[in-house]
């Protein structure tokens, strides 16, 4: 009976945190490699409006998925000429790019609004797994993009630690100055960092638009750019960390929503406000662990680098 | 000092002249609408958007209109407000509840300019509001959702606590009962008019729990389409919402702002501008219940239409007695029915809705 009522909301939680977890991760490598792009809401809709128009055109999904990522990779490399080559303030270029990624992906989709996408991910369920109670119906039973969501976070995580790549990602992100001097080349990989976080921000809009929504509507991405931003710290730059804070915040959020049909006195008001609160909760408590942020956090985050190369 | 004198003096001439050739020539209407969102949102501003088309097309150039998107129900609204006005525009549709102070005091330093506030319960001498009855379709859809429904179950995404939309989910719930007295309705309040993400969650919650008729007072398309993805059945609400999923679709219950705008701005270019109050209904065509699914039995649209049919000759009132409230006291006796203003103040649940009613 528990497991009856408990499956649907894990189900819930889990479809919430996937978006969320694929820009979080995007954002985590660029933030590693010292640059902090707060453009991620912009790119999402920026992802999910061509992939959608490209289904709307008759292409396939894979190719529709491609073409997401590509769009983003390509307006995320307007913030990265602006903020690593011409060395501009990040926060302001990263806003600005929100600004206008809202605003071009709602000019350019006006005449789509209101149409459902031609095509869309199906759940693929894993045989034998997908019947496990509980776990089965809701981390088994995916489509093939969160499948790729999942198995990425535990690449990114081997690739931060174990990958000599992902040590050379790090050292720009906490000394660039010492990372050129070992003859690292770091405008580059500030960029290929900053442009792969486009590309997973990309996924992220590609997942709400042909997974979840498969409709096209201003603003579909509902501000979870913001909230991606805010569990890069939330995981303190692990993506182990950043998964389970996605998976809380979608949990949280649900269950607020959950606790309005059960007979709990409490206000929907209060409930609504639950997932807030638990992220300002958890980020205090991980902020008084002055030595864990010391160590995790890139020294060099959202300071400009003078490449004299 | 002198100079900005001069200036002033030079404006206030140049001002003159124009109005003395605004009435010489037959220059055409102007009038301009704020909007809360735009008219991507496929829900609220969609409405009014394709009820400004409608002015277009009906008076074409005999009325200039021009739209403001987005405009967010703050200080904001005021300046947009009081700017739309100092250029000229003398006929003024402000689409949202949370314009109504801004409106109001606008509405005092223009006192040649009219407005028309959408769904609030103030007005002026120059100031007046329209609003539609859109609890009389939403009674009609509960009624389809009674007879449709295999949980006995009804799901409800609610966005925040006003008479609007907690008279909404009364009279969904009381259509509902009136044809299934089994029925009991589970409300989910998201905090928010537009916020597609949430009402996917609160959609998904509401049909793991159960609920097998899902209708939400909300801005986007999200209730519908994750009900179609689920296999239970759902409204649009706010438009025509059918083509986005044939299957699940049951219904649209719509608000139809054309006939009221073409209707004002032709009274305007007939130099008698409308200063009523209108709350109009189903029988003024301001709003409706449309796009029937086919899966309906022939037996429950005939029920519905009949229905219908009172409501528009007046026979049927959705609020009248007899009506229980949540804890099964009697509200209204049978015979007794409420007044406007009480319909516009109801902040109570209704006999089968479940859950508290946030306060």
């Amino acid at each position: 009976m528990l497991i009856e009522s408990l499956t649907p909301l894990l189900v819930s939680a889990i479809g919430a945190a996937i978006p969320l977890l694929f820009a979080a991760l995007g954002e985590l490598i660029a933030e590693k490699a010292g640059v902090l792009n707060l453009g991620l809401e912009g790119t999402m809709l920026m992802g999910a409006l061509s992939s959608f128009l490209a289904v709307a055109e008759g292409s396939s999904l894979f190719l529709a998925l491609l073409i997401g990522v590509a769009v983003s990779v390509l307006f995320t490399l307007l913030f990265a000429f602006v903020t690593i080559s011409l060395q501009a303030n990040q926060v302001a270029t990263g806003l600005s790019l929100t600004i206008l990624g809202v605003g071009l992906s709602a000019v350019i989709g006006k005449t789509y609004v209101g149409f459902s996408a031609a095509k869309s991910f199906a759940p693929a369920p894993i045989p034998i797994l997908k019947d496990i109670p509980l776990l089965g119906p809701s981390l088994f039973s995916l489509d093939y993009v969160a499948y790729f969501c999942l198995f990425s976070v535990i690449a990114i995580a081997w690739f931060l630690t174990k990958s000599k790549a992902g040590l050379a990602l790090r050292s720009v992100g906490e000394s660039p100055s010492v990372a050129r001097s070992l003859g690292l080349p770091v405008t580059k990989i500030r960029y290929l960092a900053v442009l792969f976080g486009g590309g997973f921000a990309g996924l992220a809009g590609v997942y709400y638009a042909l997974a979840q929504f498969k409709v096209w509507q201003d603003g579909l991405t509902s501000g979870n750019g913001w909230i991606a931003l805010a569990l890069v710290v939330f995981g303190t730059w692990r993506p182990f960390k950043v998964a389970l804070g996605a998976l809380l915040f979608g949990s949280v959020t649900v269950l607020g929503l959950y606790f309005q049909l059960v007979d709990i006195k409490v206000s929907a008001f209060v409930l609504a406000s639950f997932p807030y609160v638990t992220t300002i909760l958890v980020l205090v408590y991980l902020s008084m662990d002055k030595e864990t942020i010391r160590r995790h956090a890139p020294a060099w985050l959202g300071k400009p680098f003078f490449d004299d190369r | 000092m002198k100079l900005s004198k001069r200036v002033l003096l030079i404006s206030a001439s140049l001002m003159t002249l124009g109005l003395a050739q605004s009435v010489t020539a037959a220059e055409p209407v102007k009038a301009a609408f704020v909007y809360f969102g735009t008219p991507g949102d496929a829900g609220w501003t969609f409405a009014h958007d394709t009820g400004v088309k409608l002015v277009k097309k009906e008076l074409g150039s005999q009325v200039t209109t021009t739209i403001v998107e987005n405009v967010p129900e703050s200080a904001d609204a005021e300046r947009v407000i009081r700017d739309l006005a100092a250029k000229g525009n003398q006929y003024i549709f402000t689409t949202s509840f949370g314009y109504m102070e801004q409106t109001l005091k606008v509405g005092k330093s223009f006192p040649k300019v009219e407005f028309y506030h959408n769904t609030g319960f103030k007005s002026s001498e120059n100031v007046h509001t329209y609003n539609s009855r859109i609890y009389e379709p939403a009674y009609l859809a509960g009624m389809i959702a009674g007879r449709m429904t295999k949980s006995n179950t009804l799901g409800f995404v609610a966005s925040f606590p006003i008479p609007e939309v907690v008279r909404n989910i009364n009279s969904y719930t009381m259509g509902a009962r009136s044809v299934n007295p089994k029925v009991k309705t589970k409300v989910i309040w998201i905090s928010s008019w537009y916020d597609p993400a949430k009402e996917r969650q609160a959609a998904e919650t509401l049909i793991g729990q159960g609920a097998d008729m899902l209708l939400q007072n909300t801005d986007s398309t999200a209730t519908l389409q994750t009900a179609a993805e689920k296999g239970v059945y759902a409204f649009g609400w706010n438009s025509d919402m059918s083509a986005l999923a044939p299957k699940a679709h049951l219904a649209s219950v719509i608000h139809n702002w054309g006939p009221y705008y073409v209707k004002t701005l032709k009274a305007a270019l007939d130099g008698k501008p409308s200063k009523e109050n209108v709350w109009g209904g189903m029988k003024d065509g301001m709003d409706g219940l449309v796009s029937l699914n086919s899966n309906i039995p022939a037996s429950v649209k005939k029920e519905v239409e009949a229905k219908q049919a009172d409501i528009i000759s007046g026979k049927f009132k959705v609020f009248s007695g007899p009506m229980k409230l949540q804890d099964g006291s009697m509200k209204l006796a049978a015979g007794q029915s409420f007044t406007d203003q009480e319909i516009d103040s109801i902040k109570f649940y209704v006999e089968g809705v479940e859950g508290q009613l946030p306060k």
